[in-house]
This record gives C-alpha cells, sequence and structure tokens, in this order.
C-alpha cells in the first residue's frame, strides 16, 4: 500500500495546539463561540467548524498525584479502507472519493444529498464526521489535499514544533512509527502503535490509548461497531499486533 | 541568555524553574526533547504541574516564592558533598577572595543596614586588597573570610527540613532534583537553567538569579555548551529592547542614564569606569569612555564631547525611576503627559485599580497600538466616570510587526532581519515613522518658537533616522553599528597600522575612540552593519564539523557581542585552554597555531593569559555579589505578602530593602484570615501579554475565551466551588471573576505544618475584548517591588476565592 501517512508522535505533543489554529488558518474556518468548561481544552470536540481539535486528559497516580497528562490532537484517521466511503457508496460513490495518490478521504459538496447523516457518522469507528446544520455538507479534515499537491505539508504538520507531526510517504511514516515506537517503549514499556495498518494518522502512544481518548483506537468490543470490525476483518484480514 | 536556544540541546540537564516553557516558549520545546533524547534529564519545578511538567523527567512542585529556600539548599548540598568542580571555582570564580573584616551577617540581615531608609551602606561588603590593590585570594578555600567560606557558613542553615518545611517541596523530591543537577558538576557534564518571569516577578526577584548563578559558577556550567544562565523573552524582541535601553537607568549599551550629581562627562566616566590592578583581568569596562562618546556622536554628531554630554537629560542623584514609582508619581499629579506606546498599562502594571487612577491624573496621553485597549479606553471602564475625567486620549494605529522592515533581537541575543510583508493597512504607520515624524515636528516648531533649551532638540543627528519624510530602518541599522567620523588610523594587535575613512561602518567595537573620532548607536551592535554588508540579514548554514558538534551556526544572522555565540566562553576551558567537555567543546586553544577555534573568544590573549570573566572588574565569576542592593549572597526572605509570620532562617521576614510605597500598607495582607490563599499569575500558549493582539483573533480566544483560576480539587472541596463554576477572586486591591478549573496539577502545599493552597491566574484578559473574557490578574497583584530592578512581585501575593 501506498500513498501517504501521518506519523503523529504522541510523546513529544506539547499540546501548544499550533495544529489546531494552523488548521483553521489554511481551511478558513471561522472561529467557535466557546466558553471555559473548566479546562484548557477548546473546543471540546470536533465540529463542522473545527476539523482538529487537541483532547488533554489528566491521569493522576494511586495518591492523587499527576502522574500524566495525555495529549491528544484529533482529526480523520483517512482510513485504507474507509466505513464512511463504503457506507455512502451505496447512495452516491462520488459523495466521499479516496484521492488515489495520497489515499485522503475527501467529503465532497455531494455529501449534502446523502440520506442519512448519522449513518455515515456511525460508519466511523473514530466518531469524525460532523455536518454543516445548515448546508448539509458533512466536514472532516481534507489531509490539506490542496497543499499535499503542491508539494507542501499540511498545515498542522507545518506548524508543529516539536516533532510530533510528521507527514510523507507511507513507508517512510510506517518506519519512523516503528523505530520511533521501539525507543519510547524503553521509557514506556505500555506504548503502542494506534491503527497502524488500517488508517494513514498512525498515533503512538505512550499508555493505554483509550487513556486519552474514548474514540482514539476503533474499538472492536463497542456494540455497533462490532460486526463492521468483523466484517472488515473479514473482508481485509486482521492486522491487530500493533494495536492496544 | 547567555547561551542560545539551539544550545539546549547539548545539555545533559535543563533545569526549569520560574517559567512555564514548553507552553510559553513553544518552539524551544524542539531543543529541549532533542537534549532529552540524548540521554539528558529535564527537571521542572513550578508551583503547578503545566505541559512542561508532563513532558520533564521530574517534576517538584514548591509554593510560589519560596524559590531561594530550595536553591539555598541546593547550594548546601553541593557544598556538604563537595560536588564543586574544584578547578574552575578555584581559578575561574570569587571564592578565595577575601572579604572585609567588616562584613558580616545576623539573623537575615547583613552589615550596614540602614533600617529607616530601608537600604544598605554597602562598604563593609567589599574585597579586602594586597599592596597593589589586587583584591586578596586564599587558594586553600579555608580562610574563614574568604568567599567559599562565608557561602558555606550562610547556606549552613538551608538543611533539607527546613526548605522542605517552607517550600512545601517533598524532601525525597528535592533530593532527587539536588542529585540530578548537581551531577553537572562534573567538568564534561553541562546543566543549563531556563528562567522567565517565574523567578524575576519577586522581591527577590534578581536574588533568584543571584542564587543559580552561585549554583552554575560552582558546578562549573557557565561558558560550556548545554551551560548558562538563560533568560526566555516573552516577546520576541525583548532582548533587543533591554539592549536598546527600554529601562530607566540605562542608556543604549548598558551605560548609565546620566545623573545630576555627575553634572560633566569627565565625573559621569570617573563613577561609571572601573580599575582594575589585576594584570590578568581584562576588565571590559575600562573602555566605557570609548562606548559613551561614540554613543553621545551618534545623538549629536556635531557637537563637541562635553556638550553632547550636557544635552543629555539626568536623572537626580538616587532617583528610582522605574515603572511602579512612575505610575505612583502619576497618581500623585506629577505627570501632564504619557505615551502608551506599544504598552498597555491599565492591564499589564501591578494593581491595575492603582494604574488606572493614575491615567485619569493626566492632561493628556497618546496611545499607540493596533488595537483598542484598557489603556486608551481607561475613562470608560468598569467604575469610571468619563464625565469626571480630564485625560485627553489620542489614539495613533501603528501597524504591525510582520508589516514593516528592521531587526528583532531574540533571547540568544541574535540580531535578525526581518523584511515587510504585507502593506500596512490604512493609515497605521510602523513605530519608527511614527517617532521620526514626531522628531521632525519637534523640531519644527523649536525653530519656529525657540522654546526652552532646544539646543538638544535642535542638535539631534535626525539625518541618519530616514530620508526627511520616511524612516529608514537601514539607515539606523547603520549608525547604531556605528561609523568613522573622521580618517582614523588604528595599530593593530599585530601592530599593523590600518587607516580606516571617514564614514565607513565600524567593523567591531574594538575601533570605538574615546575622543569623538567615532560614533555608535550601540557599541554591543558594532559589527552587525559593516561595510560587507547587513550581517543580521545572513541565512548561511555552513559551519565547521567541531562547530556543528554543538551547533554554533555562525553564520546565521549576527550575534552581539562580536557574533560571540556563547557569552563567558573562555571559562568553558581549562587554564591550558582545553575544554572542559572534549565532546562538545564551544571554544579550543590552537597552541601551534596560537588562536582560539570554534566560537570567538570572550577576552584575547593566549590560553590562560586573562582571568575569563572579563566582564567583571575582577575578572572572575561572582559567587559573591558585593554590588546589589539587597545583599552580597542570595537570602529567604517570603514575599511582601505571604502565607506565614515566620520563616526558619531568619527573623527577618521580607526583603527589608523591597520596593514599597509606605502609605499603602492598608493595601497589603499577611496571614490575613479574609485572604488566606497564595495566589499567582502566568501565561497561557494562545495569548500574548496583557492580549491586546491576541483576544482580537477569533482562533486564539476560541482555545482560551476566558478568564479562569486553576485550583486544586482540595481547596474545591474546601470553598464548594465546582469545575468550570464562575468564581470570584478578592484582595484590598480589587477584585475579579475567573472560570474555575479545577484540577489535579494544583495541590495543597505542607507549608510549616500547616496546608497552604495555591490558586493561579493568567494575565492575558481585559474588560475591552473579548466581552465576556474578564479583567485583568493585576487587579489583584501588588504595586511593590524587587530592590535592585523595581519589577512588581505578581508571582505571589495572597487573594480570597469564593464562588461567584
Amino acid at each position: 500500500m501506498s500513498g501517504k501517512s501521518f506519523f503523529v508522535d504522541l510523546t513529544k505533543c506539547t499540546a501548544c495546539r499550533g495544529c489546531q489554529i494552523a488548521c483553521k488558518q489554511w481551511n478558513k474556518l471561522p472561529a467557535e463561540e466557546t466558553r471555559n468548561h473548566g479546562s484548557h481544552q477548546n473546543p471540546m470536540d470536533v465540529s463542522a467548524i473545527t476539523y482538529k481539535t487537541v483532547h488533554m486528559k489528566e491521569v493522576a497516580d494511586d495518591k492523587g498525584f499527576m502522574a500524566a497528562w495525555l495529549f491528544f490532537p484529533e482529526q480523520c484517521r483517512h482510513c485504507t479502507e474507509p466505513p464512511c466511503k463504503m457506507t455512502a457508496d451505496a447512495y452516491d460513490d462520488k459523495a466521499i472519493y479516496q484521492d488515489e495518490a495520497t489515499g485522503a478521504i475527501i467529503f465532497t459538496e455531494k455529501t449534502k444529498d446523502l440520506p442519512d447523516f448519522d449513518e455515515i457518522r456511525e460508519a466511523c469507528p473514530y466518531n469524525i464526521p460532523r455536518q454543516n446544520a445548515e448546508t448539509k455538507v458533512m466536514t472532516k479534515c481534507t489531509m490539506c489535499l490542496d497543499r499535499v499537491q503542491n508539494g507542501l505539508k499540511p498545515a498542522c504538520v507545518q506548524s508543529c514544533p516539536t516533532g510530533t507531526m510528521n507527514f510523507g510517504d507511507r513507508d517512510e511514516m510506517l518506519a519512523l512509527a516503528e523505530k520511533r515506537l521501539a525507543e519510547v517503549q524503553k521509557k514506556y514499556p505500555d506504548a503502542v502503535l494506534g491503527d497502524a495498518e488500517s488508517t494513514r494518522v498512525i498515533y503512538l502512544y505512550q499508555a493505554d490509548p483509550k487513556s486519552y481518548h474514548p474514540y482514539s483506537v476503533a474499538d472492536a468490543t463497542m456494540p455497533g461497531l462490532m460486526n463492521r470490525k468483523a466484517m472488515f476483518a473479514k473482508l481485509f484480514g486482521s492486522k491487530s499486533r500493533s494495536k492496544a | 541568555m547567555t547561551n542560545h536556544w539551539i544550545d539546549f540541546k547539548n545539555s545533559d540537564c535543563i533545569l526549569i524553574m520560574g517559567s512555564n516553557a514548553a507552553e510559553n516558549h513553544p518552539i524551544c520545546w524542539k531543543w529541549v526533547t532533542r537534549a532529552q533524547e540524548a540521554g539528558g534529564t529535564v527537571i521542572h519545578v513550578d508551583p503547578r504541574y503545566t505541559r512542561t511538567s508532563s513532558k520533564s523527567d521530574l517534576y517538584v512542585p514548591l509554593r510560589s516564592g519560596s524559590d531561594i529556600g530550595v536553591l539555598g539548599g541546593m547550594i548546601k548540598y553541593i557544598v556538604d558533598n563537595d560536588l564543586i568542580q574544584k578547578e574552575y571555582v578555584l581559578h575561574y570564580t570569587n571564592a578565595s577572595f577575601i572579604v572585609s573584616k567588616d562584613f558580616s551577617f545576623s539573623d537575615g540581615l547583613f552589615s550596614g543596614f540602614d533600617e529607616a531608609g530601608r537600604k544598605y551602606d554597602k562598604k563593609s561588603w567589599d574585597f579586602e586588597m594586597d599592596e597593589n590593590g589586587v583584591p586578596k585570594r586564599d587558594m586553600t578555600l579555608q580562610d574563614p573570610r574568604c568567599v567559599y567560606q562565608i557561602l558555606k557558613k550562610h547556606y549552613d542553615r538551608y538543611d533539607i527540613k527546613k526548605v522542605s518545611a517552607i517550600s512545601g517541596s517533598p524532601e525525597d523530591k528535592l533530593l532527587a532534583f539536588y542529585k540530578a543537577y548537581t551531577a553537572t558538576g562534573k567538568p564534561d557534564k553541562s546543566g543549563t537553567i531556563l528562567y522567565a518571569m517565574g523567578w524575576t516577578q519577586h522581591t527577590v526577584g534578581v536574588q533568584n538569579i543571584r542564587a543559580m548563578s552561585i549554583i552554575q559558577l560552582l558546578l562549573g556550567n557557565m561558558g560550556v555548551a548545554g551551560g548558562g544562565v538563560n533568560a526566555l523573552r516573552g516577546e520576541s524582541n525583548v532582548q533587543g529592547s533591554t539592549d536598546q535601553a527600554l529601562l530607566f537607568h540605562i542608556i543604549p549599551g548598558y551605560l548609565a542614564t546620566p545623573r545630576a550629581n555627575w553634572p560633566t562627562l569627565e565625573e559621569y566616566l570617573k563613577a561609571n569606569t572601573p580599575v582594575s590592578k589585576d594584570p590578568k583581568s581584562v576588565n571590559w569596562w575600562q573602555n566605557r569612555p570609548k562606548y559613551v562618546a561614540s554613543l553621545l556622536k551618534s545623538f549629536y554628531k556635531e557637537a563637541d564631547l562635553p556638550t553632547a554630554y550636557n544635552w543629555m537629560p539626568k536623572l537626580d542623584a538616587g532617583q528610582n525611576a522605574s515603572w511602579l514609582v512612575l505610575f505612583d508619581k502619576m497618581l500623585k499629579g506629577q505627570f501632564k503627559g504619557f505615551f502608551a506606546w506599544g504598552m498597555n498599562p491599565a492591564a499589564s502594571g501591578a494593581d491595575s485599580n492603582k494604574t488606572r487612577e493614575a491615567l485619569s491624573k493626566l492632561d493628556w496621553m497618546v496611545n499607540v497600538n493596533i488595537f483598542d485597549n484598557e489603556t486608551g479606553s481607561f475613562w470608560k471602564g468598569p467604575g469610571m466616570d468619563p464625565k469626571k475625567i480630564k485625560t485627553e486620549v489620542f489614539f495613533l494605529p501603528c501597524c504591525v510587526s510582520v508589516e514593516k522592515e528592521g531587526s528583532i533581537s531574540n533571547s540568544g541575543r541574535w540580531m535578525q532581519w526581518r523584511y515587510a510583508g504585507p502593506k500596512p493597512m490604512g493609515d497605521t504607520k510602523p513605530d519608527g515613522d511614527i517617532i521620526y515624524e514626531l522628531a521632525l515636528k519637534i523640531r519644527e516648531l523649536y525653530k519656529k518658537d525657540k522654546g526652552a533649551f532646544p539646543d538638544p532638540i535642535l542638535g539631534l543627528n535626525v539625518d541618519d533616522w530616514g530620508d526627511g519624510h520616511v524612516f529608514d530602518p537601514h539607515k539606523v541599522a547603520k549608525l547604531i553599528n556605528g561609523y568613522f567620523l573622521k580618517d582614523t588610523t588604528i595599530k593593530g594587535a599585530d601592530g599593523k597600522e590600518t587607516v580606516y575613512k571617514a564614514g565607513s561602518q565600524l567593523p567591531s567595537f574594538v575601533m570605538l575612540q574615546a575622543d569623538g573620532s567615532t560614533c555608535s548607536g550601540n557599541w554591543i551592535y558594532a559589527g552587525s552593519y559593516t561595510d560587507k554588508g547587513n550581517m543580521a540579514a545572513r541565512r548561511d548554514k555552513t559551519q565547521t564539523p567541531e562547530q556543528e558538534k554543538v551547533g554554533l551556526f555562525p553564520n546565521w544572522t549576527w550575534s552581539w557581542p562580536v557574533n560571540r555565540r556563547v557569552i563567558y566562553n573562555r571559562a568553558g576551558v581549562d587554564l591550558q585552554g582545553k575544554p572542559w567537555a572534549p565532546n562538545k567543546p564551544v571554544l579550543a586553544w590552537d597552541a601551534a597555531n596560537k588562536k582560539w577555534l570554534i566560537d570567538v573568544v570572550d577576552g584575547g590573549g593566549d590560553a590562560g593569559a586573562k582571568h575569563p570573566f572579563i566582564m567583571q572588574k575582577h575578572g572572575m565569576g561572582a559567587i559573591y555579589g558585593p554590588g546589589l542592593n539587597d545583599g552580597p549572597l542570595p537570602e529567604y526572605y517570603e514575599p511582601l505578602e505571604c502565607p506565614v509570620t515566620e520563616h526558619p532562617f531568619s527573623k527577618t521576614l521580607n526583603n527589608p530593602t523591597a520596593l514599597i510605597f509606605a502609605d499603602e500598607a492598608h493595601k497589603r495582607t499577611t496571614c490575613d484570615p479574609r485572604f488566606p490563599f497564595v495566589c499567582t499569575t502566568y501565561r497561557v500558549t494562545e495569548h500574548w501579554q496583557t492580549g491586546v493582539l491576541t483576544r482580537w483573533l477569533p482562533w486564539l480566544t476560541e482555545a482560551q475565551p476566558q478568564m479562569f483560576c486553576e485550583m486544586s480539587e482540595e481547596l474545591a472541596e474546601l470553598k464548594g466551588i465546582k469545575n468550570g463554576e464562575k468564581v470570584i477572586l478578592e484582595n484590598p486591591r480589587g477584585q475579579l471573576w475567573a472560570i474555575a478549573i479545577v484540577t489535579k496539577r494544583f495541590k495543597p502545599f505542607e507549608v510549616m505544618g500547616n496546608p497552604v493552597h495555591v490558586v493561579g491566574i493568567p494575565w492575558h484578559y481585559g474588560w475591552v475584548w473579548p466581552k465576556d473574557g474578564g479583567d485583568a490578574a493585576n487587579l489583584l497583584t501588588p504595586a511593590v517591588g524587587d530592590p535592585n530592578t523595581g519589577i512588581p512581585e505578581t508571582k505571589a501575593f495572597m487573594v480570597n476565592v469564593k464562588k461567584a
């Protein structure tokens, strides 16, 4: 499998949110009207005008002292076999397409005519698709395809100061991910790569992915998704070696 | 910074204390990460667990304001366990110097204290001199009056139990911290300190940094790769603005501001030019007359030097004209007009209500800024009655940094040239043009209407500022570098004579003259814009293999002074010129060719020929520093507002020389049950300074929309506060609302056996915008300051917190 991929080394993320802001800037997305909810995180979730947001999770030890503060820059994973597209294809195979050169999954204007947004959203194991309430167009991260096709890195990768966000040919990213996993495991024995085989956004977690975010990795035990997961496994072969 | 950003990667141990580097200096984390990947340890010491802590190998909590206890404890740990880098301490620091018989220290006070005047007579702190006028030394470090023994005795009180009791830092964490950091005392290891406002904004701000400087000298960490004392500057050009004398006590190039008690240039130079009788001491400031003369000539090209000095504005003898004093005088009606230029004092100055009231006493104010702000609009702010305010406010919109050409000097002293991007919007102008037009207009009025003392205005060298209409950053940069005013013959070190033509740019400050034949707007920048071109505009990444080892990049932009990348680098080699750390050398002596390699050497001369700390009169790193206003050694004092009535080190509770305003005692509280919690202030990644730029950017206010108050789960439970609820913070100075962030990242401290809660608020908000964003943290902070700098103590003060 070729194309492009992201490698997101969460052990280096400081939640500076350069990626979150750069995403808004490049994609000309307006700001949400937010309130402080008792957290540094904001927006609290992805939305029709927020393709990327950094989640923050405090983890305490058994005495109540901070053991870790986990940061999770959430975005579409650009699945290699995208269930959103497979679902949409039943109605219109041009609504969601997979870019041949990069593997990017792109929601087009035609998504507004898909009959059931919830069906698309539920098809996604990562709870990513959102819908513009007025236009009904479905939205999510575009892999900055317009940048990538012009030889640039996605805006979020360009903005990252620490080396958390990486982007390149899939083989290179997989190799980098495996190399970093080996290094990181010396300090964090529980470190894992999330869904490396089935997505193009490969996260390196220092701890259980579920401690970062409920949708960090595809959940085989989640009702409603199990069948779909099973179906994938059957169709494309299950490769859960690097998944938590 | 003594070192530079890239150099962090060379460190074996990075201590981050008084800073939240990962959040407030996000780009630097690239280099901190590199150090970690190479096996280095990162330690974060802070009242609050932050994103910096989350990426550090060790997090040590400490109560705000107790830093000198913790650092004093480390000094004791070093001395008790004999962990000093001996050769370095002996030959490169003043550890061996003998201090005057009259020096003493008792119960928190040094000798010479004048209680009524809240100041010291520093005479008794002097060194004892030998018959040649050179400091007496004891190379065995055994003399009870030598600096090392005085240091040992001074910090003997700082045992770990007392340090832990007052700071609230657990003993095991302190020990782990001391052990990890002091391992850098080995000659081939280096440790660095990254600090910011968390250290400076205290009534012991300067002494916080002094304490760490002592540690760095004891461990031999100055002048080496991955070492140094590194202030992380909050604005991209704070280093540059300091170099260009933003502060009241200096004129450009760290030269003292003329004062009325030095009425002539001769008297000024006599008072400000140190003399050393030690032939090995470079005593660089002996060159001060050259720098002063060249600066005067840059201002007043046509005037002779005594006249030019006479034209300089002068402070009164002993006058403190720092920020807090300025606004105190403003409140008392002693100012008619005020330029708030690129500043937002109504939100940025301590005790905002005082500051805002002071603005109402002015006749006029000119507010130069990009956006409307709390200062320009103070008259219609909370609690103000516009009908009763006489101050006339003029708003001059200026353009944004990216819209203009010029240089910025980053924390690592790199002067980096930037080009104009988009054209300025509307009628906005670069600050340089606003100043230039103002100067031209004032000169025109003086020419026409004469007026009192016109000479300094009409004699000003404005020819070098622009073309008569438009400001020219290149012309100004060339003037700052300096040029020859007359054909000048200069004899080099090799005895060869070179003739420099009038009008040619100075190649370096070595050529500056004391007789008025050269001009230079800032001697430390001489060499930045020479006849070879604009050095700050260089973007050449080439380096030698040795330079590459430490990431020196000597051809990338230009670093003051003389493109030296690591200052005090002469201390990075032994007396034979061999680097202490051969695997990461910054400097090395090539004995065969008799020249220095890698970086530009500090000082000059052969290996071992000169003492390394060339800016110090005696050439030695100052473990004992007899020049400061609050003592030659850092001593533990509580913040002026504190949660305890006593501390374990002496009966002197607070810094006895701190800057206070006597008539404001009623606004300060200590151990007052009405205001039981320690409050500290800080910044977030998303906002800048008072937020004047960033609060107007929707994507940034989306990410950090409102004033918040971080507190522990324990305090929240005590006060019945839920996460995300609105709370009120208050003290006798003011009140503000904030959204509670209840978090495990703050924990109660056990201080002297009692629980002490610390809460934290960011200082970026203001009532003007966004509408429901909240108001300035400084409504709560006290107008008290460090006795050396006057910086306000905004990192530790007392408040109450309650449900809104």
